[in-house]
């Protein structure tokens, strides 16, 4: 692997240096397709697109995006598990689901051809960086419904390189592995990188002498200061990967070696920057939700997908030769979700749990903290008369039930901390929920 | 006769203590002894004092959460072997304790899930039960 062989030597060079006028053909070629497709196969997009009185076959120009209808999350929610799919279940060959949200998941699928699209986005990305057949890909996220593991491991393979499927979790043993296989990339989360340079660190595991070259990490926020820490503790460059599994997954957009701005795979995602509040199409460079169309998937095609993302886009003449458009990292969300180890969390579905407890008060503070450069999450609750037991194991039972539903509920461990009375600050009108204390240090 | 122990939860923060015990001092309730004991984030005070109800509603008024407990108080004998001859009678009697504490110097609170059939044992061993 070596930048010098990266800077012209792309995966799709026809795609990755075509022109703007080049790409905006595409795109219009695929937009206009993608409508027809979406309206002639599913019910729910046929009434969405008729509601918004768009003629699906009057896509003529780029612009024209702006009078389709936006889908959200709820789409998803409400037509759960497969009523937007656009293709009979037979032609399936995939589902993932995103990590909790309230209520229902939001399940996609995938075709054999769009789990080809994805494979060859990944490997686009992972190819155009330097990453080649003689790499090995220690892949870190969790396999599962969420699709980081997964897209990885399909676009690692289409690029020939070897993967090592290890999943998250058990750091000793992906430490041993990253030593004795001589991972040369790294697929993972930010906070869980620096959480294994940590263990590392205790076991006296020299980076520099280990074979790490590259990390692809993504799905969480992460900072610019993280990314020094990562680059300077395990020796490798660190790039910024985004995706989500309603678009596609990883994939959608990653960083090249230069490190400024996530070029977009626009001839399958066609983004947008909207204003959150009015839904009108911002131009390029402004910051605004960033929503994605796309433009080749069958099974669950997205039209204006509202990511709920913070970011902005615009084109450059990047140094790497690549010629497709950037985002910028995105810099925060229009709404109140929390993406925690890479689970998403809503306040709301934490909110839903403790109501349900008996002897339970209703109020409570989500509390965010960094402990090994993890993000923690945990709830404080109150006790009341009712649930205030005199002996010291009821109390610890009680947290440690509480704790069960919720990671029942939301598949993560969220720690209870039992307060004394009105220590939860009271409000009228909108409750202050979450306390975050992630930054200022670990 | 069970006394009535008065527990109050505590967050693990500098001055909880203190400003319970200035609670009692202001309503003129005398503090006979008291045990905490601590978790992770919080512990529990369990206080026997002259006027456990009016104590109750002071603390409560002051947003601390309260509840009260019945427990049996015994006079142990001041010299070696006083509090072994207490556990002994308990631990023959199969009595199981979930915990004990001393307060004014020479009488233990003990808590146990029995009570009337613990002070009759105890009674039985000519143990002195205070009221």
């Amino acid at each position: 692997m070596s930048s010098q062989t990266a800077k012209k030597d792309f995966w799709d060079p026809e795609i990755s240096t075509a022109s703007r006028d080049r790409i905006i053909s595409i795109q219009i070629k695929n937009l206009k397709d993608t409508v027809k497709y979406c309206y002639n196969n599913n019910a729910i997009y046929r009434k969405k697109i008729d509601d918004a009185g768009v003629n699906p076959d009057k896509i003529d120009d780029i612009a024209d995006i702006g009078k389709l209808p936006f889908t959200t999350k709820d789409d998803l929610r409400d037509s759960y598990p497969f009523g937007l799919f656009c293709t009979p279940l037979s032609q399936v060959v995939r589902v993932h689901a995103s990590s909790g949200t309230t209520g229902n998941p939001t399940v996609v699928g995938y075709t054999k051809e769009d789990i080809d699209i994805w494979a060859n986005c990944i490997a686009r990305v992972m190819y155009d960086v330097g990453v080649r057949k003689d790499d090995i890909v220690q892949i870190s996220h969790t396999f599962g419904l969420f699709t980081g593991g997964w897209g990885f491991q399909i676009g690692t393979e289409k690029l020939g390189a070897l993967v090592i499927p290890i999943s998250g979790g058990n750091t000793e043993r992906q430490l041993k592995i990253m030593a004795d296989f001589k991972s040369t990339v790294l697929v993972n989360t930010p906070s869980y990188t620096l959480y294994i340079a940590e263990v590392a660190e205790k076991f006296g595991i020299d980076f520099s002498k280990l074979h790490l070259k590259l990390g692809f990490l993504g799905a969480e926020p992460w900072t610019e200061p993280m990314r020094v820490e990562i680059e300077k503790r395990l020796h490798m460059k660190a790039l910024n990967s985004y995706g989500l599994s309603e678009i596609i997954g990883p994939g959608v957009s990653c960083e090249c070696l230069e490190q400024d701005g996530l070029h977009i795979n626009e001839d399958h995602f066609l983004a947008e920057i909207i204003d959150p509040d009015t839904g009108k199409s911002l131009p390029y460079g402004s910051k605004g939700e960033l929503v994605f169309t796309t433009l080749t998937k069958r099974a669950f095609p997205a039209i204006r997908y509202r990511t709920k993302d913070i970011s902005y886009i615009y084109t450059d003449k990047c140094p790497c030769g690549k010629t497709l458009i950037k985002m910028a990292k995105p810099m925060g969300r229009t709404d109140d979700m929390l993406i925690i180890k890479g689970v998403n969390v809503f306040p709301s579905q934490i909110e839903e749990v403790l109501l349900k407890i008996k002897d339970l008060e209703p109020h409570y503070l989500i509390v965010l903290t960094k402990e090994n450069y993890m993000d923690q999450i945990g709830v404080w609750v109150e006790v009341s008369e009712d649930n205030f037991h005199e002996k010291l194991m009821d109390l610890e039972f009680f947290e440690k039930s509480i704790e069960d539903k919720l990671f029942s509920a939301i598949g993560l461990h969220i720690k209870v901390s039992l307060k004394e009375p009105k220590t939860i600050a009271r409000s009228e009108g909108k409750a202050k929920r979450v306390w975050d204390r992630r930054q200022g240090g670990n | 006769m069970p006394v009535k122990q008065l527990t109050v939860f505590l967050e693990n923060q500098t001055g909880r203590l203190a400003e319970v015990a200035r609670i009692l001092r202001d309503a003129d309730i005398n503090l006979q002894g008291f045990s905490t004991t601590e978790a992770r984030d919080y512990g529990i005070l369990r206080l026997v004092v002259s006027d456990t109800d009016t104590a109750r509603q002071k603390l409560k008024e002051a947003g601390f959460t309260t509840h009260i407990a019945e427990a049996i108080c015994i006079k142990v004998e001041d010299r070696p072997g006083g509090l072994y001859k207490i556990l002994d009678i308990l631990a023959n009697a199969k009595i199981n304790i979930d915990y004990v504490y001393v307060i004014a110097g020479t009488k233990l609170v003990l808590s146990v899930s029995d009570i009337p059939k613990t002070e009759s044992i105890l009674r039985e061993n000519n143990v002195v039960i205070c009221d």
